[in-house]
């Protein structure tokens, strides 16, 4: 089986894992949901690594700088804001 | 143990906490834990990436990361909640451009790559990546109020967008080397560009209290960016994030469209709401009855049960914490206080339930549409601030504009108190029968300011 497969493989069955288990998020966080989601996204900092780690004319260098950076502000950001929010929320 | 093997699975372990820990956010009580462990889920990726790439500049690593992990902490420490939607938005931003630019920065160092599995997603993930940068920074502006919250027309709109594609799934081809050899760099630049035009295309058309379909259709294409920019660099804990977050934009998105019953190509393509063409002199002219805040106390304070309707109105005015205080002095006079809230309230899904967990208000308290819509009948009073169309009756005639979208059932209880700044219409462009029915009080005033006569009135009360 071709790497191509291998990866739709995995892409379908992690979409199914991730419906499963999302739809069962009540609506009452769906704003946490969806930054921490994000913050996920930003997974793209793995890629964004690979880029600036090899570099090594300008743009390659700029590109993998500026990846980075727009990666991590997802990241952090993400993560941090959702977690302020989740404190927020209280049975009382 | 081989290092290959060790980061293999370390990915794979990563990949297991994002789904446990986004399994977590399942219920309030759990939620946190599960986004500490997707956060150290990632910190997991990261170190695995920093084990497995031979780096031959940390520099501009470790730049990228202080400056993004500065702007990011600020950002997140200071956003007021009531501008949670914008603050998603620009990160949804920063999430679709990282990815077009790893997307982007592997196709210039093999640009010759040709029609394969690595070319054809480097160009998917510039393609989705450019999309949502540039659609999420117009979506941004819009609900900063920067742009027009309106949508933006012109004549033959969806043609021009229409005619872009066709342009962007061409040239693709000719990057590819579909139609011959040439140097395909030139070329792919003019697809960078496309890109980007096409997410301000896009966005520009959709009105402003359509933005919570709209942001959450761009979180999932923030996901789907990093799953292609995974395909083209052969990283599988990219490809299963990026399918998560997929998935989960998508269901908010198809949530969102089930509240306002509109197909998605009506929200994209439909340039709903704003300026349609309804006769707006007809609107607010019939006669209301009207409470002050002294009224309003009295018709809250003495009765069994009150449930509260939030709109973006309360978001506007950051009225979220008198509330609370409005709600407690209910509660400790015995009332019985929850508060019900509409899928689409707010600009984007969950933003009144987020304001209303900051001003404490418990969240076992918070009631979506359809547990609480059956209990109105038997509900004493409602109090309505600054909603509109989520609670318009319109919405059960067929020739509404608005026919067969789900509404708060708030005309079946004994007292309706709306809390409105004036008449004027909703993002629907209608008239509301609601504020002329006999059993409903017009509380008129900015929320704020009404809320807090109100806290006072309600502490008088004997």
């Amino acid at each position: 089986m071709g790497e191509l497969m291998i990866g739709l493989y995995v892409f379908v069955l992690a979409a199914l894992a991730g419906r499963e288990v999302i739809t069962k998020v009540p609506p009452t966080l769906h704003t946490p949901l969806m930054s921490g989601a994000n913050a996920i996204s930003g997974i793209a900092i793995v890629g964004a690594i690979v880029v600036a780690g090899r570099a090594d004319g300008t743009t390659q260098t700029v590109l993998g700088v500026a990846a980075i950076t727009m990666a991590t502000i997802n990241v952090i950001g993400g993560f941090m804001v959702t977690d302020r929010m989740l404190s927020m929320f209280r049975k009382r | 143990m081989n290092v290959d093997l060790l980061v293999e699975l370390t990915y794979l372990l990563s990949a297991i906490l994002f789904v446990v820990g986004l399994r977590r956010l399942q219920s309030p009580a759990t939620a946190r834990g599960g986004n500490a462990l997707a956060s150290f889920a990632m910190l997991l990726a990261i170190v695995a990436t920093l084990v497995d790439t031979d780096i031959l500049g940390w520099t501009g690593i470790l730049v990228g990361v202080a400056i993004g992990g500065t702007i990011g902490g600020v950002a997140a420490r200071k956003v007021e909640m009531t501008s949670m939607p914008e603050m998603v938005g620009v990160f949804n931003a920063f999430g679709g451009g990282a990815s077009a630019l790893v997307a982007v920065a592997e196709f210039l160092n093999l640009p010759s790559v040709g029609l394969s599995t690595a070319g054809v997603s480097m160009l998917l993930g510039t393609v989705i990546g450019g999309v949502t940068f540039s659609g999420s920074f117009i979506a941004f502006a819009k609900l900063k109020g920067t742009l027009t919250g309106n949508p933006i027309t012109f004549p033959g709109q969806n043609a021009t967008n229409g005619l872009l594609a066709v342009g962007t799934l061409a040239l693709g081809a000719m990057i590819l080397g579909v139609f011959g050899g040439q140097d395909p760099t030139t070329l792919f630049y003019a697809f960078c560009g496309i890109s980007l035009l096409l997410g301000i295309l896009l966005v520009i058309p959709i009105g402003g209290a359509d933005m919570p379909v709209v942001i959450s259709l761009l979180n999932s294409y923030s996901g789907l960016a990093a799953s292609a920019a995974g395909f083209a660099i052969g990283n599988m804990v990219l490809i299963i994030s990026g399918a998560l977050v997929g998935a989960s934009g998508l269901i908010l998105t198809q949530l969102m469209c089930k509240g306002m019953n509109r197909s998605l190509a009506n929200v994209v393509f439909g340039g709903f709401g704003g300026t349609a063409g309804i006769d707006r002199a007809q609107i607010g002219q019939r006669p209301v009855m009207r409470a002050d805040a002294e009224a309003v106390a009295a018709e809250l304070g003495y009765v069994n049960s009150v449930v509260v309707v939030p709109g973006y109105g309360l978001a506007v005015a950051q009225a979220q914490h008198e509330l609370r205080k409005v709600g407690d002095l209910l509660e400790a006079r015995g009332v019985d206080v929850k508060y019900a809230i509409h899928p689409v309230a707010g600009r984007m899904p969950g933003h009144m339930n987020v304001l209303l967990a900051e001003a404490d208000v418990s969240y076992d308290k918070l009631y979506d549409l359809d547990e609480i819509n059956d209990d109105f009948s038997k509900t004493d009073a409602v109090l309505i601030v600054g909603a509109n169309d989520v609670v318009n009756p319109a919405s059960r005639d067929p020739k509404s504009v608005i026919a067969g979208m789900p509404i708060l059932d708030v005309d079946r209880a004994r007292r309706v108190i709306v809390m409105k700044r004036s008449l004027s219409p909703g993002f629907a462009g209608i008239d509301n029968d609601l504020f002329y029915a006999d059993n409903t009080l017009m509380f008129f005033g900015d929320a704020k300011d009404s809320m807090g006569d109100l806290v006072r009135e309600v502490r008088e009360l004997a």
